[in-house]
């Protein structure tokens, strides 16, 4: 059920901590970010961190790297490749989803505020818990699924136009960008899939190679799994690999309608 | 040593209140409200008509209610209720018929769907204004 306003225990409290620049900085910018201490019996907070951008990478990623390095240790977050593959650093930054590597403080215009992916547990400060997300993924069985034996001497082979078909959604890195913008995803995360389930789930369908598409539809046809995605989009506009899991989506009930005739 | 959080306990990390209106969920919930907008305004339709059923004299009463400012203001809205309910249930089709997903095309459709409906609705009503009394 959608509930619009955050519970008590979740209210972000405005007044956290200022950390003022070193003296003599010319070039500062604000980072607002959201903190949550598990072991504090205390709702989440709002800290300040004024950051000396001469003396800092260009993007929000690099500031935060600085603000844990340089400021203030206690600041959790999760980041790995630096260079958009991992998906590791997705966060929403200045109230839109991305991965904070990619993303450069110099396209924010005033401070720039960083919180956790929208409407997740928070494990700690802009940590959230992903466990629901990857158990969704791994409920659309995303690996090849055969009837028929492989060729005694060789591998299953596929034309470049089959494999152009899987290329696209094949590149989504499960950052959780796209499902966690998504307000439909909000308020039925327990039953909707959400978009990047859903364009794996789509990636397998049009697999040349994959004998499983009329099971994978059958578990999709379902009027919370696949149909509670609304056309809203957010999923779309979010994706920092500039992927299309609406248009996916919208050809999976495609598939649907056509099978019933 | 203070006990871990239970993942029963964690907070819910800001989602509405927080995340940036885009293009698609403002045209999106804006398709939502004209839709109750409409739902309500068919009740005010049975009220006209039942007036009109009823004979003049309840007739003359349910026009001058809507003749009032508030009755204008209410028939506007209804009007591009209707229009951009409308025109954005075109693009649901299109939607439906998978076509239209990519992005110059849902931001275009999207401006052409909420334009179209206020360009309409001036039309409409300069149309009413100046033919009416």
């Amino acid at each position: 059920m959608a509930e619009f306003s955050l519970p008590a225990n979740s209210k972000v409290r405005k007044d956290g901590r200022v950390f003022k620049a070193p003296p003599g900085a010319k070039n500062v910018r604000v980072f607002k970010i959201y903190r949550f201490d598990p072991e504090a019996a205390e709702n989440p907070r709002m800290d300040s961190y004024e950051l000396d951008m001469d003396a800092c990478g260009p993007m929000v990623l690099d500031a935060l790297i600085k603000i844990k390095n340089e400021v203030d240790s206690t600041l959790s977050f999760r980041r790995s490749c630096r260079e958009g593959i991992c998906g590791s650093c997705a966060m929403n930054i200045d109230g839109k989803n991305g991965l904070a590597c990619v993303s450069a403080c110099a396209d924010v215009k005033h401070d720039i505020k960083i919180y956790p992916l929208p409407h997740m547990p928070v494990i700690k400060d802009l940590v959230p818990d992903l466990t629901n997300f990857y158990a969704q993924y791994a409920s659309i069985k995303p690996w090849l699924q055969t009837r028929t034996p492989a060729p005694p001497d060789g591998e299953r082979l596929q034309s470049k136009e089959d494999q152009e078909k899987v290329d696209r959604p094949s590149a989504c890195i499960l950052c959780a960008c796209c499902s966690t913008s998504c307000p439909s995803y909000w308020w039925n995360s327990d039953r909707y899939l959400g978009p990047a389930a859903l364009l794996a789930a789509y990636r397998w369908i049009v697999d040349s190679r994959d004998e499983a598409a009329g099971e994978r539809l059958d578990y999709l046809e379902d009027p919370f799994r696949l149909y509670r995605c609304h056309t809203i989009m957010n999923c779309t506009e979010a994706c920092p690999k500039d992927l299309n899991p609406a248009k996916a989506i919208g050809e999976i009930k495609q598939m649907l309608l056509h099978r019933r005739h | 040593m203070p006990r871990p959080l239970s993942a029963r306990d964690r907070p819910t990390s800001p989602h509405l209140q927080i995340y940036r209106w885009q293009i698609g969920n403002s045209l999106s919930i804006l398709h939502r409200l004209t839709g109750i907008a409409l739902a309500l305004g068919l009740l005010a339709l049975c009220y006209w008509l039942m007036s009109l059923a009823g004979g003049e004299r309840t007739y003359a009463l349910a026009a001058r209610e809507f003749a009032s400012p508030l009755g204008r203001i209410s028939l506007i809205g209804w009007t591009f209720a209707f229009l951009y309910h409308l025109l954005n249930g075109v693009r649901h089709l299109f939607w439906d018929m998978g076509k239209g997903f990519e992005r110059t095309q849902r931001h275009a459709s999207g401006w052409f769907a909420a334009l179209g409906a206020v360009a309409l609705t001036v039309c409409i009503w300069v149309f009413i204004w100046r033919s009416g009394p």
